[in-house]
């Protein structure tokens, strides 16, 4: 194994790695500072702000020779025997002075900077930088303009990374961001009437060190050490983008990419960014009412508010009572959630239809040159549920999993007399000539987001829970099931779908979806691979199936 | 007058010596006719590489050692590029050959173009320079209609085309990764090497970059042979491993207070007196010389007391400064102030810095402020410190920058402050008499420069 040593001590690395000094210093223990490095862009070397001394350690005699003058660790690449000094009076003054030479155009806003409390230049500067300011001469400009709808250039706080510009030209493949001018007058810009508009632009500002570049949704709405960070899953998409779901007091402010090297890398797309926004909307459901007598519902019909202690009894009489059941389970469910909906509908009618809900297609799958995809299957969940299905025996004679068209057809044929659709879909769905097919039923629960052509003539109207606020775990597109919890709670109340359905499968205490999640692992082979503690990245199903 | 008769300059005062008529019949093109009937791409480099012929355009490379850096048996395509973004203060030397004498230096490209391989050159001219841009091109058209230049030249396998690349006047093109993205259609940011151009350099192909006066001494060498070259210049020094010696005439440019500046040619190793003396006819005005530049600005400064270092390769190393450079010659006389020269040095890199390293970027911007603010009465001690610290932590050679800018905008701010210092100090106390001790911070300026 190729061993590289970091500040004295031996570190060994993989024979196939191909580490930069950073990875490799990190492995050791030793922070590198640096702006314009980045893993998932070029390397362009150019902040400076990673210099280090460097040399190699002769493999036959041990005899160190040091390269004689600062190299930058991004662009160097650690190798058997390099040896890497992080912390020599050099690499400090260098620090120093590169901090320095950075702060002598910055406005030094931060007291009116979202960055402040993130900000890269403020940590370095803190960390590495020197105590006296010694450019006293230049009056501070603070300027901004509009890079496109997203993203707002604070163009004096830049410390001119470029990687905005890396990133719309090697990720995005959009090109818009580019300098102008040159030398100390150098600013990011895009060319007149081509601004950043692409489905990735929020990245930039992840991307990112200092608050030059803000993203307009999240400016000036939260101090960032007020925020709470919940590893999470965007439910935007079949990709599933792992993130980070920041909020306080259930208030979500923002979503972050989380680095994932199986699903997203270090990026999400805006749709996902800024699709928090129906989890806070006042038009949202958030009473369980059930309409007067149990009959399906009729305009300015009264219907009344059911203590959510009581929803699961009642929902049980009443579907118990109507007969034929047939269930949608919505691919915004979580697999555990989806589960026990299998297991209460089936605990009221060992017969009931099982479906997977309806499917939300938008275009087709967009696929960036840095190997980003946004799919046109817009629900988070769909193998994970008709994993689900077919555990619970609700195959059709092919082998398949009935769809919702499958689940329509078999009420029009009048093969059921009682329907539960469950939906949580963060916009309008389902038309009202589609929902007639429902008009006959004898009980219809529905459970969603937002009112509907179908929530109105439902007997039960069930308030539904985002996708912050559920807990466990969702199957993407590429089979790779990933664990998360709920950030936040719904309002006013509302108990998500698993604490409802924890509670009518009669089971004690809080819903543990981690506890549901080993079941159905042991339960079918098409969940084993959850049985142990899942990794923040996620899992393959399939890796599992084939072993 | 001195004895040397010049060699690269001979087109110099010939009418219509820039024509393909005056030049075969000054004995041009002969060689590549030779050379392409008779000797192989290997023997060409052999030659060069014996004649110990040094890079013209100011880091003096061994030209045959670098076209021995690209990848042998590679499929191709390789390429040459021809530097003429001749941009540094004071040089012009380039501009002479090209525009007096511009098909030695197509002959230098075919030549070389054939010892390395290459059937495509580019030429990159700076902007400024309208009339080399016409007799360049009309030389290249010339060529063409010649069969010197195009498919099969002169009835051997050997093709090359030849492009003139005009740029737009910036002064980091001059650098060789800068010139190849500029070449590219980029913006002319160095890369970071490696990989060195030899490998991975135009369109990610490997390429060699060479000055045009490299050029013309490949073409003198063909037509002169290995032993004319080697019997000019210093040899090397025994003492000194690391010194390949400095070979062949060279091309000085004299320019500032001298009697009568222009472009002389000499052997390598005359001295700065020499030159001054012999060719430039002394300081003008009767004065005496304060300071020269060795070679472009970015070099640094020699003081009167030095100016007997010679001007070769190892010379000016010798007196602190950065090295020959493009040996652009510039005399400062007696009665010029040193805080003008280094305000008019800083305000040059700080326009011209690519802006991609932070230290260079920042580093000649703050020098450059602290230049005017010292110029504006507002001078302090503590800002020759400073700039003293930004001239010794700046560049390539302490590891702060990418490319040599940087160490050529840092070479003037620390020889200017290490060799004239008193200048400044008594500058500063003489302007700022209430001020000049003040360590603390001063509030900022709003108007600055007295420009």
């Amino acid at each position: 194994m190729p061993t590289v040593i970091v500040d004295g001590k031996e570190i060994e690395i993989g024979a196939d790695e191909r580490l930069n000094c950073i990875e490799a210093a990190r492995r050791g223990g030793a922070e590198i500072p640096h702006y314009c490095w980045h893993p998932g862009l070029t390397v362009v070397a150019s902040c400076r702000m990673c210099l280090i001394e460097t040399g190699s350690r002769d493999a036959a005699t041990g005899k160190v020779t040091m390269v004689p003058k600062l190299v930058p660790a991004c662009q160097t690449p650690a190798k058997d025997g390099t040896v890497i000094v992080t912390e020599s009076q050099l690499v400090k003054e260098s620090r120093a002075r590169v901090e320095e030479a950075l702060l002598i155009d910055h406005p030094i806003d931060c007291p009116i900077c979202d960055k402040a409390g993130e900000c890269l230049l403020q940590d370095y500067h803190f960390e590495h930088g020197q105590p006296e300011r010694r450019a006293d001469l230049h009056p501070f400009t603070s300027r901004k303009r509009e890079m496109g709808s997203t993203v707002t250039l604070f163009v004096d706080r830049c410390v001119m990374c470029t990687r905005c510009v890396r990133f719309t030209r090697e990720i995005s493949g959009s090109a818009e961001l580019m300098v102008i001018n040159r030398g100390a007058k150098e600013e990011i810009d895009v060319f007149p009437g081509f601004p950043l508009e692409n489905k990735l632009s929020g990245n930039v500002v992840d991307l990112c060190p200092v608050g030059a570049l803000g993203d307009k949704d999240f400016l000036y709405q939260q101090r960032v050490w007020f925020l709470k960070a919940e590893d999470n899953v965007c439910g935007g998409c079949a990709t599933g983008c792992s993130i980070r779901t920041e909020h306080n007091q259930d208030t979500v402010y923002r979503l972050k990419p989380r680095e994932n090297p199986h699903v997203n890398k270090w990026w999400m797309c805006d749709d996902g960014r800024y699709g928090w926004h129906h989890l806070h909307d006042p038009s949202r459901l958030v009473e369980a009412r059930r309409a007067a007598g149990g009959r399906a519902r009729r305009e300015g019909g009264a219907d009344d508010t059911i203590e959510w202690s009581d929803v699961g009894r009642r929902l049980r009489d009443d579907l118990g009572a109507a007969g034929r059941l047939a269930v949608a389970v919505s691919p915004m469910l979580t697999t555990e959630e989806a589960w026990m909906l299998c297991a209460v509908a089936r605990s009221i009618d060992p017969q009931a239809f099982l479906a997977v809900g309806h499917v939300p297609i938008d275009g087709a799958d967009e696929t960036y040159p840095g190997g980003f995809t946004i799919r046109a299957e817009k629900c988070p969940n769909r193998l994970g549920v008709e994993g689900v299905i077919a555990v619970f025996g609700g195959v059709d004679a092919a082998g398949r999993v009935p769809g919702w068209n499958a689940l329509l057809d078999h009420v029009r044929a009048g093969e059921a007399d009682a329907a539960w659709i469950t939906a949580a879909y963060p916009g309008g769905w389902i038309d009202e000539e589609t929902a007639e097919a429902f008009a006959s039923l004898s009980c219809l629960v529905v459970q969603d987001l937002f009112e509907s052509p179908l929530s109105r003539m439902a007997v039960w109207k069930l308030p539904a829970a985002g996708f912050a606020e559920r807990a466990g775990t969702w199957v993407n597109a590429a089979h790779r099931a990933q664990v998360f919890q709920q950030a936040i709670r719904p309002p006013a109340g509302v108990w998500p779908e698993g604490r409802l359905y924890w509670s009518m499968l009669g089971r004690r205490g809080l819903y543990d979806a981690e506890a549901v999640r080993r079941q159905i692992a042991d339960s079918s082979p098409t969940f084993a691979a959850l049985a142990g503690d899942v990794p923040a990245t996620g899992i393959d199903l399939r890796i599992q199936q084939l072993a | 007058m001195p004895s040397f008769k010049p060699v690269l300059l001979e087109a110099v005062g010939v009418p219509d010596g820039h024509t393909l008529a005056s030049y075969v019949a000054r004995g041009g093109y002969a060689p590549v006719a030779k050379t392409l009937g008779e000797k192989q791409p290997a023997d060409v480099v052999e030659m060069v590489k014996s004649s110990g012929l040094r890079g013209r355009g100011g880091a003096g490379f061994s030209t045959g050692l670098k076209w021995t850096f690209l990848p042998k048996d590679h499929p191709g395509p390789i390429y040459l590029c021809v530097n003429a973004d001749e941009s540094e203060p004071g040089t012009f030397n380039n501009r002479i050959l090209m525009e007096d004498d511009p098909h030695q230096v197509i002959e230098g490209i075919i030549l070389s173009s054939y010892a390395t391989r290459a059937s495509t050159a580019y030429l990159y001219l700076r902007y400024e320079y309208p009339k080399s841009w016409q007799r360049l091109q009309a030389a290249i058209d010339e060529a063409y209609a010649a069969g010197w230049l195009g498919k099969n030249i002169k009835g051997s396998s050997f093709s090359l085309d030849v492009y003139l690349h005009r740029g737009a006047a910036a002064y980091i093109c001059g650098e060789e990764t800068g010139l190849i993205e500029s070449l590219e259609g980029k913006r002319a940011w160095p890369r970071i090497k490696p990989p060195f151009p030899a490998i991975e350099g135009l369109f990610r192909k490997p390429t060699v970059v060479n000055n045009v006066e490299t050029m013309a001494c490949v073409a003198q060498i063909a037509r002169r042979g290995v032993e004319w070259f080697k019997s000019i210049g210093v040899p090397a020094d025994p003492n000194n491993p690391r010194d390949p010696g400095s070979y062949g005439p060279k091309l000085y440019c004299l320019s500032g207070h001298v009697e009568r500046p222009g472009c002389y040619e000499a052997p390598l190793g005359i001295t700065a007196r020499q030159l001054i003396e012999e060719h430039g006819g002394g300081v003008w005005k009767g004065r005496r010389a304060k300071a020269v530049i060795p070679g472009g600005i970015s070099m640094g400064l020699m003081t009167e007391s030095e100016l007997d270092t010679p001007l070769d390769f190892a010379g000016p190393g010798k007196v602190g400064c950065l090295g020959l450079g493009t040996a652009a010659v510039v005399v400062i006389d007696d009665q010029t102030s040193i805080v003008d020269f280094l305000h008019n040095s800083c305000r040059f890199f700080a326009h011209e810095s690519c802006g991609q390293c932070t230290p260079c970027r920042e580093g000649t911007s703050w020098s450059l402020r602290m230049l005017e603010r010292i110029k504006a009465g507002k001078g302090r001690l503590k800002d020759l410190d400073i700039l003293q610290e930004i001239g010794n932590t700046m560049g390539m050679m302490p590891g702060s920058t990418i490319c040599g800018l940087a160490d050529g905008a840092a070479w003037p701010i620390k020889n200017a402050i290490k060799k004239f210092r008193g200048e400044f100090e008594d500058y500063i106390k003489r302007t700022n008499p209430s001020g000049w001790m003040v360590t603390e911070p001063v509030p900022a300026l709003q108007i600055v420069g007295a420009h």
